[in-house]
């Protein structure tokens, strides 16, 4: 009896692993070689008695592929027989770029994006000086297409909120880079 | 089946200031400031869209506004909570008229030139960025969490507008010419950045936010040193400060920002797409 309720229970509830490995299949609308688990933006998946809940958290805060995120987990969802779902929005923590996934990051500079440089998160912190940060940056880009470091920043902003514009000072190729929030 | 789950709804974390009946009328005031000032600030910015003397700042522009509408969804979001009368962000956003906007007037002054775009966004960024750092802080966890999201992009709209402040101000004859005309014309709209009224009084006791006044040394000290890197005049005390946005009076150019803005809401209620 006990083993028939935990069948017919794993049949109607699938796991939240198994749901997990079904969010990994859901790329990121913008820059679809990473998915929404890689990007780091999926923060829980949950059951509240019958229904799903999915914590999403947004990137940046006005981005506009929030909503078409939310779209494609649902569909992927609803395809996969999930009925009863509810995504929820989170706020806190707020998303780092410090997130993405190591793997995520190859696929990034594959793509033709450089990745986000690995603990630089600005917290806020990072910008207490405006006179240090008058477009003065220790940070060394890497051209994610012939890998030179000799490369600059053409604008702290993008293609896309997540990236700045940078320019291969070898290759003389343009290039986002993801930035680090 | 639970109706369609996009449009995903937030998950709140624990917060009593929220349902703080006391509290509420200048909670809500001070949410509102927080809000229209990003809001109207982003429609400012938003214009230049398309329309930027170059590709990258056309570019940067867009995104910062984007980023301040961002913020605007959430504080006015969290003012539509806290006031309890079934209004979310977009009701605030769309159906109220000038006299109940609380932006600073800084925020609704026309853009004029890159010079007057590039200040303006500069003087209010260094304001808000130090502001945010304090709200990180705040008893409010709502509050908090708001402000520990917009001080990550606050962060960068402030080093770009220091870093075009410091090219543009040290850079041609025409340009320094035009970045000190630009402080000289913004100046006397500084000061109501950091006065303080029974409202900000109410939200600071509470614990929630700092006092306005407590954050002009550290604005002083940004916008000194980035000024003179930027070889431009620092101005005196203006001796006549223009305020009033926080509390609807407003300059003329509010409303024609509202009759652009809030003109499809207006002629077709409720409309969706």
């Amino acid at each position: 009896m006990v083993t028939q309720q935990n069948l017919s229970a794993s049949i109607v509830q699938p796991s939240v692993d198994i749901v997990w490995g079904w969010l990994a299949d859901v790329p990121d609308p913008e820059i679809p070689v990473v998915s929404v688990i890689e990007l780091g933006i999926v923060r829980e998946v949950r059951y509240e008695g019958e229904t799903l809940v999915v914590a999403v958290t947004p990137t940046y805060s006005g981005c506009p592929a929030t909503a078409v995120i939310d779209l494609a987990i649902e569909e992927k969802l609803r395809e996969k027989g999930i009925d009863q779902l509810r995504l929820e929005r989170r706020l806190s923590p707020p998303w780092t770029s410090d997130w993405i996934a190591r793997d995520a990051r190859e696929k990034l500079r594959a793509f033709g994006i450089a990745p986000p440089i690995d603990g630089t998160a600005a917290s806020g912190v990072m910008a207490a000086r405006a006179r240090r940060m008058s477009g003065k940056s220790n940070l060394v880009v890497e051209c994610p297409r012939c890998a030179s470091t000799n490369t600059e920043r053409v604008s702290q902003f993008g293609s896309t909120p997540c990236k700045a514009s940078w320019r291969c000072k070898d290759c003389l190729e343009p290039f986002d880079y993801f930035k680090c929030i | 089946m639970e109706k369609a789950a996009t449009g995903a709804i937030l998950n709140p974390v624990e917060d009593r200031f929220v349902s703080d009946d006391a509290l509420a009328p200048a909670f809500f005031e001070w949410l509102c400031r927080m809000g229209d000032s990003a809001l109207v600030l982003g429609h400012r910015v938003s214009e230049w869209c398309g329309h930027a003397p170059a590709l990258e700042e056309d570019i940067a522009m867009a995104n910062t506004a984007l980023d301040l509408i961002g913020h605007t969804q959430m504080w006015l979001g969290l003012a539509g909570e806290v006031e309890d009368k079934g209004r979310d962000a977009d009701a605030l956003a769309y159906l109220r008229d000038a006299l109940q906007f609380r932006n600073l007037l800084l925020c609704e002054l026309p853009n004029g030139d890159m010079g007057v775009t590039i200040m303006r966004q500069f003087l209010f960024d260094a304001r808000h960025y130090a502001l945010l750092m304090r709200l990180t802080g705040s008893v409010s966890p709502r509050v908090a969490e708001i402000a520990a999201k917009a001080v990550k992009e606050a962060s960068y709209h402030l080093e770009r507008s220091s870093d075009l402040v410091v090219r543009l101000g040290d850079g041609t004859d025409e340009s320094q010419r035009r970045m000190q005309a630009a402080l000289g014309q913004l100046w006397p709209y500084v000061d109501e950045m950091f006065v303080a009224d029974a409202v900000d009084e109410a939200v600071a006791k509470a614990g929630i936010a700092p006092d306005p006044s407590d954050l002009k040394a550290e604005w002083e000290e940004t916008v000194r040193s980035v000024l003179a890197e930027a070889m431009l005049d620092m101005p005196g005390p203006a001796g006549f400060a223009q305020t009033g946005g926080v509390i609807g009076r407003h300059t003329e150019h509010l409303g024609y920002i509202l009759a652009e803005m809030q003109f499809l809401q207006r002629a077709y209620p409720g409309a969706r797409w």
